[in-house]
């Protein structure tokens, strides 16, 4: 498999009351055509803004350093129409909440075809398309619903919609940030099966943002877990759900209620940090049970253990021992 | 949609009716009879007076007298005039071109300079958005006729480049006399459409969805047309509609500051003559436009946004 | 009249300058023009009504500090006069707006039912006027001065205070404190005038002097017309309709001076309003 994106050593910084401030800090993965890379970690863990840095939509003042490369060109150096052209015709972008992510004051088919006309095509031929998109994300009464307003929709039918225009151009690679947080419990499943049938149909490589562990580790073929703007670990999902590298892992797999097996879940102490507020040494040791004197000295790098690759400096010594915690919590 | 237009104009009318009452219940509340109020203690003849107590049917009870005068101006009756013995209406009609060439070109210019001031000031942050935030603040503050005589000592006087007064002949004429008058009362309220728009672009180019057309790979120009300037006409038009409402009201300062022979010009001649059934007609109808263009306005609002269910709010 | 109804406060919490030095400034400006009125007397260098027609439409000079007019009266002392019933005038719109504005408001929201409905429908119908035609008619029924057009605006003004004293009083009416009045066995009244109105009285206040520099515009555009101060009263709005025929003869300087105080006070008011208006909006946020 060749790459499709390349991250290296990100660095991202952005104004904080005025200052910039680092939020990421070298950020290193690849997606490989077809592919679907999770992206796991905490709010304010970075994983948002590294989707942001790929798109090249930072916030204003906000500055990207590293590299990152999209089928061997160079994303950060891409400037005016290139960009454009890059954003329109190789990304798709799913936002968390479709509600505030479509132009309220728009017709669906307006919002949908936009990219199309933009493009040059005409309105009769974007209008065909936007129907088949419709119906490819379950929506079959295409017709109808172009002509429809966003707030004439519930949130489900709005996140499909939203899908549906990130296909628009046939994009490699779907960003999607959060794409069921917002949505009801029942329809998460239901948009989640979406995402799943149309990555495989159009062999999309797919970057997913999510909060849900467990989520990411069923759907996805590989796992970043993100701490602090760093990626504390990387690993194939199937085995980082049954065998996790790092303590935050674990802490967070500990951390869910799990109702089949009769266990308290743990929450984790502390509360997480911003990178910018992290001390020097490893910015998870704070709330780490495992934390010893060394894992402050230095910010551990990522390498290579076992079957995956993790920031941890007591990883093998750990191995078993974070994951035997789950079992003896209850005692 | 028509029954809260129905319900709408309803209220217009409730609203008119009660104004008129108080427009015309002003006669009793002046201090001294109507009738000496309304000769004012010109000597006149006793024909005259008996007419006068006719056109207002003072023998009447006084809620006869204001059904009587009402139906008279629904039917277009707007009485005659006490100085120049005419009309009142007639005399209006012939007022009203200039007042409403004035609102016109005023209400362009303040469309126009208030829309291109606020965009400039909402995408060029720094310097430009400064220097229109101190321009603004300062023309916002600045009454019409203020205005006037700047304008008019600058290029009426030193300058020479415009008319200070009159109306002028000939559609070049006419213009060049409306010039100066029509940017002094457009300023203060260009200032406050202007700074509204650059407010209302601000807080749409913040929105989600215009970062959704950023990461779709949208053209710019297409994204503050269709995303961000599109969402911000919603304030946009509350405040240019009660700007233009109110312009034929200002007008009357701005008149008398040019002596253009319009509508206002003819409300001060009027007020200081005591012709109180001119004064009456001309507050009716600056009032009526007022309101009917208040009306307007928010009916345009269903247009605006589709989220809105004309009587029943925004619903989300 | 909902689009009316956005006036004003919905403009000033958008219409926001940024940083609060300016604030102070114009608070400044405002101190000082207050202390000018009230010294005037004192500081004023001639009489403002003593004519010297041997002397008229001077250029400034070290006995007529900013020239003379048209009738060689000193355009300084004047204008250190005219600060009084320029000022005057608004304080006497804003004073009665506001009181009335807010008894109308706290009323409507606080018994509901058929009083709020008079209350708000009267608020439509004065809506419907507009400040200035309001005070033209006035001044047409009772004669030029201060005291018809004052009135009249303080009427058409009071629309704006009532309604917001209104939404005001409804969010405080089911605050804890007023279920504690009640607990208390305090009538309503009480509880309104010590408890209710001073919680709103953040948001009224700067309304109100948003309020103060329309009405000094409205007012110095009435006695520029005639219908307001008469002269040979020293007024701004009085001296820029004077000066007015001086401009045409290159000698604007009276009508300019006088013109350029309304804009600065103006311009104050409107900051100070603006800044106290965003102040409360955070505060509430």
């Amino acid at each position: 498999m060749t790459a499709l994106l390349d991250v290296h050593d990100l660095q991202v910084h952005l104004p904080v009351d005025g200052k910039l401030k680092p939020i990421l800090s070298s950020v290193s993965f690849s997606i490989a055509e077809g592919e679907t890379l999770g992206l796991v970690g905490e709010s304010g863990s970075g994983k948002s803004m590294t989707a942001r840095a790929i798109a090249r939509l930072l916030p204003p003042g906000g500055e990207a350093a590293g590299e990152i490369r999209f089928g061997g060109s160079d994303v950060l150096a891409l400037g005016g129409s290139e960009l454009r052209a890059y954003r329109a015709r190789s990304l798709g972008m799913v936002f968390q909440d479709p509600r505030a992510h479509i132009n309220p004051v728009r017709r669906l088919g307006d919002f949908i075809t936009e990219s199309l006309r933009d493009a040059g095509q005409p309105t009769e031929a974007a209008n065909e398309r936007a129907i088949h998109l419709l119906s490819e994300v379950g929506l079959t009464d295409g017709g109808r619903l172009l002509g429809q307003f966003p707030h004439e929709m519930s949130g489900g039918m709005l996140q499909r919609v939203m899908i549906a225009a990130a296909l628009a151009n046939e994009p490699k690679l779907l960003l999607a940030d959060e794409p069921t947080t917002a949505l009801d419990v029942s329809t998460q499943a239901e948009i989640m099966a979406i995402l799943l049938e149309l990555r495989r149909e159009h062999r999309l490589a797919v970057l997913f943002i999510t909060h849900d562990l467990e989520l990411a580790a069923a759907t996805c073929d590989r796992v970043c877990v993100m701490y602090a703007g760093t990626i504390v670990e990387i690993q194939d999902a199937s085995a980082l759900f049954g065998a996790p590298l790092h303590p935050y892992t674990s802490a967070l797999l500990a951390s869910r209620p799990d109702i089949s097996v009769r266990q308290r879940a743990q929450a984790i102490p502390g509360r997480p940090l911003s990178l910018f507020e992290a001390p020097p040494g490893c910015s998870f040791a704070p709330r780490c049970r495992f934390a010893v004197e060394d894992c402050l000295a230095d910010r551990p790098d990522l390498r290579p253990v076992g079957p995956g690759r993790v920031a941890c400096i007591r990883a093998e010594e750990l191995d078993g021992a974070t994951r035997g915690s789950e079992g003896s919590a209850d005692g | 949609m028509i029954g809260y237009i129905g319900r709408r104009l309803a209220g217009l009318l409730a609203v008119l009716i009660i104004m008129s009452f108080v427009v015309f219940a002003g006669l009793h509340l002046a201090p001294g009879s109507p009738e000496a109020f309304l000769l004012q203690g010109r000597t006149v003849s006793p024909e005259t007076v008996a007419s006068i107590r006719a056109q207002y049917h003072l023998d009447d009870p006084f809620l006869e007298q204001y059904a009587r005068w009402a139906s008279g101006i629904l039917q277009g009756d707007l009485g005659r005039s006490l100085i120049f013995r005419q009309e009142v209406s007639s005399l209006i009609w012939s007022r009203i071109p200039t007042t409403l060439a004035l609102a016109a070109y005023s209400s362009v210019l303040i469309m126009v300079g208030g829309l291109s001031l606020g965009i400039l000031g909402a995408l060029r942050r720094g310097r430009t958005d400064s220097a229109i935030l101190i321009l603004t603040t300062i023309a916002a503050g600045t009454p019409s006729f203020v205005a006037a005589i700047a304008l008019v000592s600058l290029f009426s006087v030193r300058l020479g480049w415009f008319p200070a007064f009159g109306s002028g002949e000939g559609l070049a004429g006419r213009a060049a006399h409306l010039t100066l008058p029509a940017i002094s009362l457009a300023l203060s309220y260009l200032a406050l459409v202007a700074r509204v728009t650059r407010s209302a672009m601000l807080e749409e180019l913040r929105r989600e969805h215009v970062e959704t057309a950023r990461a779709r790979g949208i053209r710019e120009s297409a994204i503050i047309r269709r995303h961000v300037l599109r969402n911000a006409l919603a304030p946009i038009t509350t405040i240019s509609g009660i700007v233009v409402a109110g312009l034929l009201t200002a007008a009357v300062v701005v008149e008398s500051a040019f002596s253009l022979n319009g509508l206002g010009t003819l409300l001060l001649q009027s007020v200081n003559v005591k012709d109180f059934p001119v004064v009456q007609a001309i507050t009716l109808l600056l009032v009526t436009v007022f309101v009917a263009t208040n009306l307007i306005v928010d009916l345009l609002y269903g247009l605006i946004d589709p989220r809105v269910t004309l009587g029943r709010g925004r619903k989300l | 009249m909902s689009a009316v109804q956005l006036t004003r406060q919905g403009l000033i919490g958008k219409a926001r300058l940024a940083g609060g030095r300016l604030f102070w400034v114009a608070a400044g400006v405002l101190a000082a023009l207050v202390l000018v009125a009230i010294v005037a007397p004192f500081i004023a260098p001639r009489d403002p009504l003593d004519i010297d027609l041997s002397n008229v439409l001077a250029s400034s000079s070290a006995q007529h500090l900013l020239g003379t007019d048209q009738s060689g009266r000193d355009i300084f002392s004047r204008i250190l006069f005219g600060t009084r019933t320029s000022l005057l005038g608004p304080l006497g719109v804003v004073t009665f707006s506001t009181v009335l504005g807010v008894a109308a408001g706290v009323t409507a929201a606080w018994r509901g039912g058929w009083i709020d409905s008079i209350i708000s429908r009267s608020s439509d119908v004065l809506f419907a006027f507009p400040g200035l035609l309001l005070a033209i008619l006035a001044v047409s029924l009772f004669g030029t001065g201060l005291w018809a057009p004052v009135l009249a605006l303080a009427l058409a003004y009071t629309p704006y205070v009532s309604r917001l004293a209104r939404s005001a009083t409804l969010v405080e009416r089911d605050r804890a404190y007023v279920a504690a009045c009640r607990v208390q066995g305090f009538g309503g009244l009480r509880t309104c005038v010590r408890h209710v109105i001073p919680n709103i009285a953040p948001v009224i206040l700067a309304q109100s002097t948003i309020n103060f520099g329309y009405a000094l515009i409205d007012l110095a555009a009435l006695s520029y017309l005639g219908l307001g101060v008469q002269p040979p009263s020293p007024d701004w709005g009085v001296m820029v309709s004077e000066g007015q025929g001086s401009v045409m003869r290159g000698a604007p300087q009276q009508a300019l001076y006088a013109g350029a105080l309304i804009v600065t006070a103006v311009v104050a008011f409107n900051v100070i309003g603006e800044g106290l208006a965003d102040r409360v909006g955070k505060r509430s946020r």
